[in-house]
Parts: C-alpha cells; sequence; structure tokens
C-alpha cells in the first residue's frame, strides 16, 4: 500500500530532501537494515531515526491526517517518530539503535 | 538490607546515588537512556567520533568531570540503563527493559526524572524540520547530526543562544535567533541572574559570540508561524522594531523552557502545586526535596534550575533520605542549601528574561493543531470548554475531544491546552489546567503485557 502511509522519498545522504545533517562520523561496523523493503546502511551506535533521516525528508505519515512526520523532541518523550519493527511491533526511532537485519517500516503495510 | 531507588543518571541522579552509594543502604539506579547524563550532560553515542571538547569549550570541564563521577557511582551501584520506569505501586517501581518486566520495591524513592521541552502550538509546528530545543541539541550530541543545514533558534530560553553557538561550533549555519522576550524585560530581570554571575556571564558570552559572527537576534518577536509544504523553509514572525518578518531555513529548533517531568511523582502520591514563577506545576517539597513519605524529588523534575542546580538539589535529596532512614549523608546541607537558594533565584531571573508567552493562546487560529498526535485543533478545544458553563477543565476537554490523549500523553500539548481553555474563560483555574497522569508513563510493547504485574 502506498497512499498517505507511502514510505519517505529516499535520497543519497547529504541531499537536499534529508532532514538530519551529519557533522561527526561513526567509527563502527557496518550494519544493514531495510525501510519500506529497500536496502539500506547504518553504523553501529546510530538511531534509526538518524539512519533514515540522514537520507530521507520524514519518517512516516501521521495516521489521521496523512501529513508527513519527521520526529519533535528527539529524546524519547513525544512518541512522533514512531515506525514499525515487525508485525504489530511499533516504538520510537529516536531511542531504538539499528540492529543488522532490522526491518522497519513506515507504516503497518510493508510491502510484501 | 535497606534499598533507595533513584530514577534517572542525569546531574540530579547521579548525584544522589553519589551519595547514597557511600551509606549502608543499597542503591538501585534506574535510566532510560542507555549512558548517563540525562539530557544536560548527554554524551555521544559509542564510536561516535564527535569532538566534544570543541562543542562545549569552556563547558567541557563539568562534562567531563560529571562522567567520570558517574562511571564511578554506575560502578558502585546496581545501575539499570536502557531502562523504563512506567509507574510507582505500591512501594515499588515498575520497571520494562528491553524484553521484560520487573518491579523492585524501595524503602526510599528518590526521583530526577528531568524536564522536556515546553511549546506553545503554532500554525505548522508539525512539520518535518520543525523540532524541540533540546531536540536539536540532544540530536547532535547523541548522534553528531544537525536538524538542518540552515536553523532557525526561536522561542524563549537561554538555550536559544547555548545551542545556537553549539550549531556554529559543530559547523552547522544560523539563520536566526528569534527571542519572544524583550530586552526591556531581560534587563528587569538581571538584579536576581546577579545571583549566578558565572551563568549569566557565559549567556552573555554566547549572545556576544553570535553577533560577532552575524547572526541576526530579534528579541520581543512575536512567531507568527512555521511555513512549508512538505518540511519547514520559513519561521514568520512580527518584531516590534520592524515590519513582519520571513526568516527562510531548512530546519527550527523551538522552545520556551522547560516543563518538569511529574508523572512518577504524582503516581507516587506526591501533592503536584502551580509554580507561579515558572508557570508550571510541580511537586511539592521541603527545601531539600522530600515530597511525601519515603519520596524525594530532585533536578529539574522537581523545580526547573540548570545542571548546577540539579546536582545540588540531587545532594540534598540523598542526605533527606538518609536522614530519614535514620542514616548519615557526607553533605554539608547548609551550604547545599545556601547553594540552592542562589541558583533557584537566578532561575527566577530566568524565568523573567525568557517568558512563557501563554497570553498568545488567545490569538491562535482555530485550525492550529493543538494535539499533535491526536491531531485534535485548538478550535475543536474552543467548542468543549464552551460546553463547560465557564469552567475550563482541562480533563474533560481531553475526554472530550482526544486532546492530550495520545501517545506523549499530553506532554507536549498540555502547556498550550491550559493558556487555550484558560483564554475561553478569562483566567486560569490552576487545579484544573493539568493532564492527570495515566499508567504506563510511556507506552509499553504489547509482549510485555503477560509480564505485568500490579
Amino acid at each position: 500500500m502506498t497512499g498517505p502511509s507511502g514510505p519517505p522519498a529516499a535520497a543519497p545522504e547529504g541531499t537536499p530532501s534529508a532532514i538530519l545533517h551529519r557533522v561527526a562520523a561513526f567509527d563502527t561496523p557496518l550494519l544493514r537494515f531495510t525501510l519500506d523493503g529497500r536496502p539500506m546502511q547504518a553504523r553501529q551506535g546510530e538511531s534509526v531515526l538518524a539512519a533514515i533521516l540522514c537520507h530521507a525528508g520524514h519518517l512516516r505519515r501521521h495516521e489521521c491526517s496523512g501529513e508527513p512526520r519527521a520526529g519533535f523532541c528527539l529524546m524519547g518523550a513525544c512518541q512522533d517518530c514512531w515506525v514499525w519493527f515487525g508485525p504489530g511491533e511499533r516504538g520510537r526511532a529516536c531511542t531504538t539503535p539499528v540492529a543488522d537485519g532490522m526491518q522497519v517500516s513506515t507504516s503497518p503495510d510493508p510491502p510484501a | 538490607m535497606t534499598r533507595v531507588v533513584v530514577v534517572g543518571a542525569g546531574p540530579a541522579g547521579i548525584a544522589a546515588a553519589d551519595v547514597l552509594s557511600r551509606a549502608a543502604v543499597e542503591v538501585t539506579l534506574i535510566d532510560e537512556a542507555e549512558r548517563p547524563g540525562g539530557q544536560y550532560h548527554r554524551a555521544p553515542a559509542s564510536g561516535l567520533q564527535l569532538d566534544m571538547r570543541r562543542l562545549l569549550d569552556a563547558a567541557h570541564a563539568s562534562y567531563a568531570a560529571f562522567h567520570a563521577q558517574a562511571a564511578s557511582v554506575c560502578a558502585r551501584v546496581d545501575y539499570r540503563p536502557a531502562t523504563l520506569v512506567w509507574g510507582v505501586h505500591g512501594r515499588a517501581v515498575h520497571l520494562a527493559a528491553r524484553g521484560f518486566a520487573q518491579s523492585v520495591g524501595y524503602d526510599a524513592l528518590v526521583l530526577a526524572t528531568g524536564a522536556t521541552d515546553r511549546v506553545m502550538p503554532l500554525p505548522g509546528w508539525t512539520l518535518p524540520g520543525v523540532f524541540t530545543l533540546g531536540g536539536a541539541q540532544a540530536v547532535l550530541k547523541d548522534q553528531g547530526c544537525l536538524i538542518g543545514r540552515r536553523v532557525v533558534f526561536c522561542g524563549s530560553s537561554p538555550l536559544l543562544y547555548l545551542a545556537a553557538v553549539q550549531y556554529l561550533r559543530a559547523g552547522g549555519k544560523v539563520a536566526a535567533v528569534i527571542d519572544t522576550t524583550r530586552f526591556a524585560e531581560k534587563l528587569r530581570a538581571l538584579p536576581d541572574m546577579l545571583a549566578a554571575p558565572g551563568v549569566l556571564g557565559q549567556g552573555l558570552r554566547h549572545m556576544a559570540a553570535l553577533k560577532r559572527r552575524g547572526v541576526p537576534i530579534l528579541h520581543g518577536a512575536t512567531i507568527d508561524a512555521f511555513e512549508g509544504k512538505a518540511r519547514v523553509s520559513a519561521v514568520r514572525c512580527t518584531s516590534p522594531d520592524s515590519a513582519p518578518l520571513r526568516v527562510a531555513c531548512d530546519a527550527v529548533a523551538y522552545g520556551h523552557g522547560l516543563r518538569p517531568e511529574t508523572q512518577l511523582a504524582e503516581l507516587a502520591g506526591c501533592t503536584l502545586r502551580f509554580d507561579p514563577v515558572q508557570r508550571v506545576h510541580v511537586p511539592e517539597t521541603d527545601p531539600d526535596g522530600r515530597a511525601g513519605h519515603a519520596i524525594y524529588v530532585a533536578g529539574d523534575g522537581g523545580s526547573i534550575g540548570g545542571g548546577q542546580a540539579a546536582a545540588v538539589s540531587g545532594r540534598l535529596a540523598a542526605a533527606a533520605a538518609l536522614h530519614d532512614l535514620g542514616l548519615a549523608a557526607d553533605v554539608d546541607v547548609a551550604a547545599s542549601r545556601a547553594s540552592l537558594a542562589r541558583l533557584r533565584r537566578f532561575q527566577k531571573g530566568v524565568a523573567a528574561a525568557f517568558r512563557w508567552p501563554g497570553e498568545r493562546a488567545a490569538a491562535l487560529d482555530d485550525a492550529v493543531i493543538l494535539c499533535r498526535c491526536e491531531n485534535v485543533t485548538v478550535g475543536e478545544v474552543r467548542a468543549a470548554i464552551a460546553l463547560q458553563d465557564g469552567v475550563a477543565d482541562v480533563n474533560r476537554a481531553k475526554a472530550a475531544t482526544r486532546c492530550g490523549m495520545g501517545r506523549c500523553q499530553g506532554r507536549f500539548c498540555g502547556a498550550g491546552l491550559a493558556e487555550v481553555a484558560a483564554a475561553c474563560v478569562g483566567g486560569h483555574d490552576h487545579g484544573r489546567d493539568r493532564l492527570r497522569v495515566q499508567t504506563p508513563i510511556k507506552p509499553l510493547p504489547m509482549a510485555l503485557a503477560g509480564d505485568l504485574s500490579p
């Protein structure tokens, strides 16, 4: 399904549509994860939020309005950055570190 | 053996646990974050090559001292990082860590839960690229990322200037600092702020550094809207000495000071009172942080005071807990009380110099989203309050509209909701303008439901 729950537009890191701008690098192992079925890379220690928003313009679409959201408090309080980690398993992108092989979805209906 | 539970490993929690760990009690220190520091002393994720010495400059010495102390404290106590305390009930705290739930009983409980940003809802505040001021600092220190390439820092807080300077040090561009409090109000607050001349001096140095780098600073401005389509692209504001302005940007760091995280104190049975200086609800405590039988509150979770005050109040709360358990504490209580009183006087000045613009709620358009979780507008809340016959009860408005019923439990709409409600009836009713706490205080995974005992 796409429509209001469609995946964020991915772009190479540092392109104008990316929300976050990385100014310090990790010297940790490279991890692979998927975002809505697309292969992504992150460094160990990177939060799911940073790993996504260094490439994309938002994290999810709001359940009622369909508007894009990209998190707000960035410290685990506002719950605006929720993504899906598997069937029935949702959580904050800002306080969850990327794990190797993680399958992240921006909507409850990931592409098959 | 007697057990003291400390919740929070920021400056207050670490100071409290340090004192407690030197007495004949078992100390359990629980923190939601992966590393100690709280927000004030937040440290980079492991392996991040971020030059904290350059980022923090003069503040690096206290950061380094804190983390040396924290490493020693965490090694001496039962330290539980990445663990949420989601409830307090029956002389026990109830925890959730990754994959399991547990309860820990206590003989004394020290709550050092900190604070989050206070914001006034505005048109466009849900746009991608608009973040809290604290969040802009958190993602830099924790993840080595800036929230954008050209950032506006706006609201009313001394942290506007600190965060903007840190963004410049990290190689970012600052489009403007838009401060909603007039400069004259800052001058009037100077006598109180002189109670901590060192902290005041730091703030003035940050302002001067921004001016040297050519960053426009507006005082006494009104923020009218965050504009943009899929992402914020400008801040529209009105400055008292100029025509309406549109400041182009690709990100906004926004905050009007801090609001204490009081959920666990409320669940533990503490009385909350309205603090007319900070204009927030805080747990009622004695000067040392006693907030009820065997309950102690320290740091910004008890009274907004900043990192230094948090550490002093953590020591005092630990000393009070030990005293009430019949044990001695290695704390100079008289000197700590004097130091805390001085730092609180400074914060009184800060609250006046960086004023919460509550009166702005009356001017908000009905279409503005007030509750960003449940997408409830200002107009829907006004309509609900209008049915309350001149009473502005935010919990009834919540039941009628779902404002404050979402996943953040009113942390980010609660301050604005109180002001919208007050404006509807022509005045504040502080007995009815605070959203009541709910357990769990943050969402828990359903997978844990089978393990939750109380």
